[in-house]
């Protein structure tokens, strides 16, 4: 780079004191000056000079390049963002569902007559353990069953505290069919079920209302007057949104059965089923089992329901797709208007130019020579924008993931499909500047000011 | 370049213009640019194409350069029927067999000075490599080797049109077309474009220069006159000034050719 003051001082080549030897180099060598031209016909290269060329043009109009790029950086980003927002929030919903179970079947009683007798729903006494154990042994695709015996409200006493909470009797499989983990102490176990064991876990919230801080693995409670041994304390599982989970005593089926309920029916089957595409073949098996075993004659209603979560699980997704396809939709505008950005800025960039797309043409630039470089022009911006938009999505889904607390999944399908949809917003909107550009008129535009 | 046709003749003409015209649409009106032009251009011929403005010489420069097409007439440049081609290959014809020197130089201001010479050469396919070589050579043959890296706005006037010749001959033209090349330069500087041109057509490059001075003109190896679209003289200038001497007499007072 010169200075200006080396363009003024007088030098061999400077215009200022040029003589005539200057003007007659005696290295030149006319032979490759004006010798055959060597050419190669290659695409490759002529791709390659627009790019430079592209590039070039970008340069020189720093700013004006970012603030075009901002719209399809934004659009970008905003659609990764929506989609990682939506596709968590989806996630996280079906996480809670299926903690619920989304592999888990609850058998309960039907509604119904029983002797000319009308009956809540749920309370008719017409399963037993011995269903429960006919589930466990004839139907294939389940790990774990379990009989419950449920009561609310009832009081308990320890160390001169009581608490009203509800208990419920179960197999020991309880404690994987609901997912709880035990925070001190043991489960009850199988030799607890078989020998009816006076044994019970508590949870959290009935631990500290009975035994405060203090260690109440060991201890004894009092239910319904019947002392219970704490084998073990549950870790905390929070609110499902109605009730407090952690506000329960758990104790083997036999144990319930035997002393706290004396009755033989049960309340309600719990079955997990393998994995939870098995769901409806295991639901249909226990049906045709159940109605063999209660004798249901077929046509008629029987007297137990077979539930499961998937519809509800299927219905909140359902929901929470859609609402992500409306934010992306929503984001995919925002890559729209930055397109139309990019459209403006390009024939702002083409009338500007005219005179350079005139002296191009002049030396002999072709139609398309012209069109590809303003398209390579249009498709850099919005290509380099979108780049940028996939960190700034990237980096603004973490962000809010840790501010917020809001679960955030990138999925690379949406990477992919807004960096393709922004390039493809590139060409659209490329396209038509560039096209009028190849299609000026040499003369006026050498003539343009 | 498959249209060459092979005249089988002595010379062929670099330049052969039949009954040449062009009319404009403004509006309603008419306007007749050029009215039937009838002119021949041989090899290594230095012609001075003079003429009031609206005599038609601009017009002749753009349809010779292959930028337009006439409205009827033949033209044969290097005996390429240029008047049937289509855009694309008019472009060719641009790149191959037509350098332009213009009144305002027309670098492109972003490129360096080799960049601006090294242009037809892209558009021409020409390797990188070959084009680096190419274009420090027609720098070198105009001496602006040691300003290859400087724009255009680094530049004087006078080494600005020195780019621009050196651009207009580096795809081997077969002539170069300057459009009052000196018009924008002082009478020191336009005797140096003047001096280089003299120097390629030594070489054997056909140039044809538009030009309203008549002072350029006597460089000259023939002067071509134009008035209302017609040509109205053309005379063999039996003794062209030579223009490296001329540039000897003129005085060399550093402070009175400033640079434009």
């Amino acid at each position: 780079m010169s200075s200006i003051g080396e363009r003024v001082r007088p030098n061999l080549s400077g215009s200022a004191t040029v003589t005539v030897e200057d003007l007659a180099p005696p290295a030149v060598d006319w032979g490759v000056v004006l010798g055959p031209l060597p050419t190669e016909t290659s695409g490759s290269m002529a791709i390659r000079q627009s790019v430079t060329s592209a590039i070039d043009a970008l340069k020189a109009n720093k700013l004006r390049a970012l603030l075009t790029m901002l719209g399809i950086i934004i659009g970008v980003g905003a659609v990764i963002v929506m989609v990682a927002l939506g596709q968590g929030a989806s996630q996280s919903v079906a996480q809670r569902l299926s903690r619920l179970g989304t592999n888990m079947l609850t058998i309960q009683p039907g509604s119904g007559r029983q002797g000319g007798v009308r009956v809540g729903a749920g309370s008719l006494p017409s399963l037993n353990d011995l269903d429960t154990q006919a589930i466990a042994r004839q139907i294939p695709g389940i790990t774990a069953v379990s009989s419950n015996l449920q009561a609310r409200n009832v009081q308990v006493v320890a160390s001169g505290q009581n608490w009203s909470t509800s208990v419920q009797g179960n197999y020991p499989s309880i404690f994987l069919i609901q997912d709880w983990q035990i925070a001190q102490g043991a489960a009850f176990d199988q030799t607890d079920e078989a020998s009816a064991a006076v044994v019970c876990d508590i949870g959290q919230t009935v631990a500290t209302n009975l035994f405060g801080t203090s260690n109440p693995v060991g201890q004894t409670i009092l239910i319904r007057n019947v002392p219970f041994k704490v084998k073990g304390v549950l870790a905390a599982k929070g609110s499902n949104g109605f009730d407090d989970q952690d506000d329960v005593i758990l104790i083997p089926y036999s144990t319930a059965q035997i002393r706290l309920f004396n009755r033989p029916w049960v309340d309600s089957i719990s079955v997990q089923v393998t994995s939870a595409d098995q769901v409806s073949t295991v639901q249909q098996a226990i049906t045709n089992l159940l109605e063999v075993r209660h004798h249901i004659q077929p046509g008629k209603p029987a007297d137990f329901q077979v539930r499961n979560f998937n519809q509800l699980i299927a219905t909140v997704q359902q929901t929470s797709a859609t609402l992500t396809y409306l934010l992306a939709g929503v984001a995919a505008v925002s890559l729209i208007v930055g397109g139309i950005g990019i459209m403006n800025i390009m024939l702002v960039s083409v009338t500007e130019r005219t005179r350079e797309i005139g002296i191009r043409m002049a030396v002999g630039a072709r139609g398309n020579n012209i069109l590809s470089q303003f398209l390579i022009e249009a498709v850099l911006l919005s290509v380099v924008g979108g780049i940028i938009g996939i960190g700034l999505g990237m980096g603004s889904s973490i962000v809010v993931s840790h501010l917020a607390g809001w679960n955030t999944i990138i999925t690379p399908e949406s990477v992919i499909l807004s960096f393709g949809f922004a390039a493809l917003v590139g060409v659209f909107f490329g396209y038509y500047p560039a096209r009028k550009a190849s299609q000026l008129d040499p003369i006026e535009a050498l003539r343009y000011e | 370049m498959n249209a060459i046709m092979e005249t089988g003749t002595s010379v062929q003409p670099t330049i052969r213009v039949e009954n040449f015209s062009k009319d404009y649409f403004i509006g309603t009106n008419v306007v007749h640019a050029l009215r039937g032009v009838t002119l021949e251009v041989h090899p290594s011929e230095f012609v001075a194409v003079m003429g009031a403005s609206g005599s038609g010489k601009s017009t002749f420069m753009n349809l010779i350069g292959g930028l337009d097409r006439p409205t009827d007439g033949t033209y044969y440049l290097d005996g390429i029927d240029v008047s049937q081609l289509l855009p694309d290959q008019l472009a060719l014809v641009r790149n191959r067999k037509v350098g332009f020197i213009f009144q305002g130089f027309n670098l492109l201001p972003r490129m360096s000075a080799l960049g601006n010479v090294m242009l037809p050469m892209m558009y021409a396919g020409v390797p990188h490599d070959k084009m680096v070589e190419r274009g420090m050579a027609a720098l070198q043959a105009v001496g602006l080797a040691d300003r290859a890296n400087h724009r255009p706005a680094e530049l004087s006037g006078g080494q600005q049109q020195r780019v621009a010749i050196a651009r207009s001959l580096v795809n081997g033209p077969s002539m170069i077309l300057a459009d009052e090349p000196t018009g924008n330069l002082d009478s020191r500087t336009s005797v140096e474009v003047m001096s280089i041109l003299q120097q390629l057509n030594a070489q054997g490059i056909t140039i044809v220069l538009v030009t309203h001075e008549p002072d350029i003109a006597t460089y000259c190896k023939r002067v071509v006159r134009f008035r209302d679209g017609r040509v109205i003289q053309d005379q063999i200038n039996p003794s062209p000034r030579n223009a490296a001497e001329a540039l000897r007499e003129l005085p060399s007072d550093p402070l009175e050719v400033s640079s434009s």
